[in-house]
């Protein structure tokens, strides 16, 4: 049996407009649990509450409703020191390697900074040898420690911030986009260390990209997100060959592959979003070929099809 | 309208950012430029449209239907761009004036280039408007960037392009700020817009998978050159050029499917791109490249090419073959 790190239930975020109501639900009703060593790929379109959800599981934000549980511990419910006590298990590594490195700082000292969260912190040639252990694990040299950010390109910043996550050795790494600010070439390099680290140190992902075939290449589970809630859970093969949730499949016919073939001239549907219509009981109902009244009178719930793959439609299973 | 390239280079001082770049385009074909950032795709499109940065100084030639761009003066120039070569670029939200209405910014260009009247370039307006699928078109008209969607932005910015009823059309990542399913709606609309008018297609994407559904031939750039250009279907099934191949591997959608999903990794490509300061002699890409050998270093590879319609700049290219 699989040990669960993190554990997330009824999570809510709403934020509040003028006069009070309720004006974003950008988090709304997720649940989900990540085990020892394994990855859930949360994929979704800008606005879906990838970062929001990111933020609360990082416990950067407090949520409206629900709980976040690392390691047996809701995060929600602990005193201060204790939440900072914990804050080592969980690190999280951002999309923007320009902007997530103090400038100013040494990468040694980038990297040295979340062992403030430890009541002994190394000091001296200790936390030297830390630092170079780390720095070892991403594929960079000792010696980078007494240089600058500025000084590497995109792809070895980002191992500076991986480096950075690691120095505490976590449980749990969330990545908010790590490789979408990097080249093609560069983007693998960094997609097989992190895949690397999942198996040699056991480590749990919370990744979150918009990328599918990123999110395909390393996540055992994937969650797909529409307007707060987890349209479509399962294992990642099966979300991939068999889409059930009409979002999901959209997002798979929408994404450009090289197997795809040319193009066809044909009329583009019109399939926008519209931002801030929260009129239909299911928020996909306004984009989705197959809605019917029912889809803005009820809101579908979490339906399991198969073995650990929920579909959130009214419609699943039979289109 | 035919467009040709000819030896054309992009300096700035002693440093040389863009080199060697030829290649010849028919009317109504469609090119893909791919390259990672730093290979110089958004450099050579300035230069073809004669909007270099200050200081930069292009060399060679760019021959519109026989005409050299560079050698024309700015004012003739500006005619040629606007009236018969269109731009998209990639960010809708920076290229669209956010202080006037997006009717008016795709007027501006009608009445400048075609000569007619503020009400027949109203009514021309709203047609565009309707014809890149705007929702809505007619209230959206007086509408100003900041109210509409990114998606809705880039169909302005294309109906902004195609207003003087452009030959070509040059499209610079025009979807790489927008979010996939919206990307899907807009490639497909550019395509049945370049279809329709028979317009001739550059369109520059660092997505493969953007290239293969868009595009008839395909250029690969690599740190300011270019490195193999043919046919796009063979040179993303069967690259000439083991910096194409090694982009084709990095790509996670090319790696096996599920069941060996564990023991699987990307193939990749050590190091990064360099820059154009600093180059070593002999081929750019010899650094990182998996087949160099010694006589990669001496000389930068000359381009040749190996195929009818199919050229690459690599000595080694014979054995991919």
């Amino acid at each position: 049996m699989s040990v669960s790190v993190l554990e997330v239930r009824d999570l809510a975020r709403h934020f509040r407009g003028r006069g009070g109501a309720v004006a974003l639900k950008a988090v709304d009703g997720v649940s989900f649990e990540i085990a020892e060593g394994s990855t859930l790929g949360v994929v979704g379109e800008s606005g879906s509450g990838k970062t929001t959800l990111a933020r609360l599981v990082m416990a950067l934000d407090r949520p409206t409703a629900g709980e976040v549980i690392f390691a047996g511990h809701d995060l929600f419910a602990q005193p201060a020191a204790e939440l900072a006590r914990l804050r080592r298990g969980f690190q999280m590594v951002f999309q923007d390697p320009y902007g997530s490195l103090d400038p100013r700082m040494s990468v040694g000292r980038i990297i040295a900074e979340p062992l403030h969260l430890e009541p002994s912190a190394p000091r001296g040639a200790a936390r030297r040898a830390r630092v170079a252990e780390v720095l070892a694990d991403v594929g960079l040299e000792p010696s980078d420690a007494g240089r600058r950010p500025h000084q590497f390109s995109g792809g070895q910043r980002q191992r500076i911030a991986i480096a950075r996550a690691l120095i505490s050795r976590p449980r749990l790494v969330i990545a908010d986009e790590p490789v979408s600010a990097l080249d093609l070439s560069v983007q693998a390099q960094v997609l097989n260390l992190l895949m690397d680290l999942r198996d040699r140190e056991r480590l749990a992902f919370l990744f979150i990209s918009h990328n599918l075939a990123v999110v395909e290449f390393l996540a055992d589970r994937i969650a797909v997100m529409y307007r707060g809630r987890f349209v479509e859970t399962g294992p990642a093969e099966e979300i991939f060959r068999r889409p059930m949730h009409p979002y999901t499949r959209l997002l798979l016919e929408s994404e450009p592959r090289l197997a795809s073939g040319r193009r066809r001239a044909r009329p583009a549907p019109l399939r926008e979003d519209r931002a801030g219509d929260w009129t239909h009981a299911c928020a996909f109902a306004p984009r989705c070929p197959h809605a019917t009244m029912d889809c803005t009178a009820r809101t579908p719930a979490p339906t399991a099809l198969a073995a650990g793959h929920d579909v959130t439609c009214h419609h699943a299973g039979k289109i | 309208m035919s467009l040709a390239l000819e030896n054309l280079a992009v300096h700035l001082g002693a440093r040389t950012l863009l080199a060697d770049m030829s290649f010849r385009l028919e009317n109504g074909a469609t090119l893909g430029i791919v390259g990672e950032s730093g290979s110089g795709k958004s450099l050579l499109v300035l230069a073809i449209i004669g909007l270099l940065p200050e200081g930069m100084r292009a060399e060679g030639r760019v021959l519109l239907d026989g005409e050299d761009l560079l050698a024309l003066p700015e004012s003739a120039l500006c005619h040629r761009r606007g009236a018969r070569i269109g731009m998209i670029f990639q960010e809708p939200s920076t290229a669209l004036n956010p202080a006037m209405r997006i009717g008016e910014q795709i007027a501006e260009g009608l009445i400048w280039h075609r000569r007619i009247d503020a009400a027949a370039a109203r009514a021309e307006s709203l047609r565009l408007l309707d014809h890149v699928r705007m929702p809505d078109a007619a209230r959206r008209f007086a509408f100003y960037p900041h109210e509409l969607s990114g998606g809705q932005r880039q169909r302005v910015g294309i109906a902004i392009a195609l207003a003087p009823g452009p030959e070509l059309l040059i499209a610079d990542e025009p979807t790489t700020a927008l979010d996939v399913t919206v990307e899907s709606e807009i490639l497909d609309l550019l395509a049945e817009l370049v279809a329709e008018a028979r317009m001739s297609l550059i369109l520059i994407s660092h997505d493969l998978g953007i290239i293969a559904g868009m595009t008839e031939r395909c250029l690969v750039m690599y740190a300011g050159t270019r490195f193999e250009e043919g046919p796009t279907e063979r040179i993303l099934s069967k690259p000439l050029n083991p910096y194409t191949s090694g982009l084709l591997a990095a790509l996670p959608e090319r790696a096996p499917a599920a069941g060996e999903r564990r023991a699987r990794r990307l193939a990749g490509i050590p190091g990064n791109v360099p820059s154009a300061g600093r180059l070593s002699p002999g081929c750019r890409f010899a650094d990182r490249c998996a087949m160099a050998i010694a006589a990669c270093r001496p000389a930068e590879p000359a381009w040749r090419a190996l195929e009818p319609g199919h050229g690459v700049r690599c000595i080694r290219a014979e054995a991919l073959l």
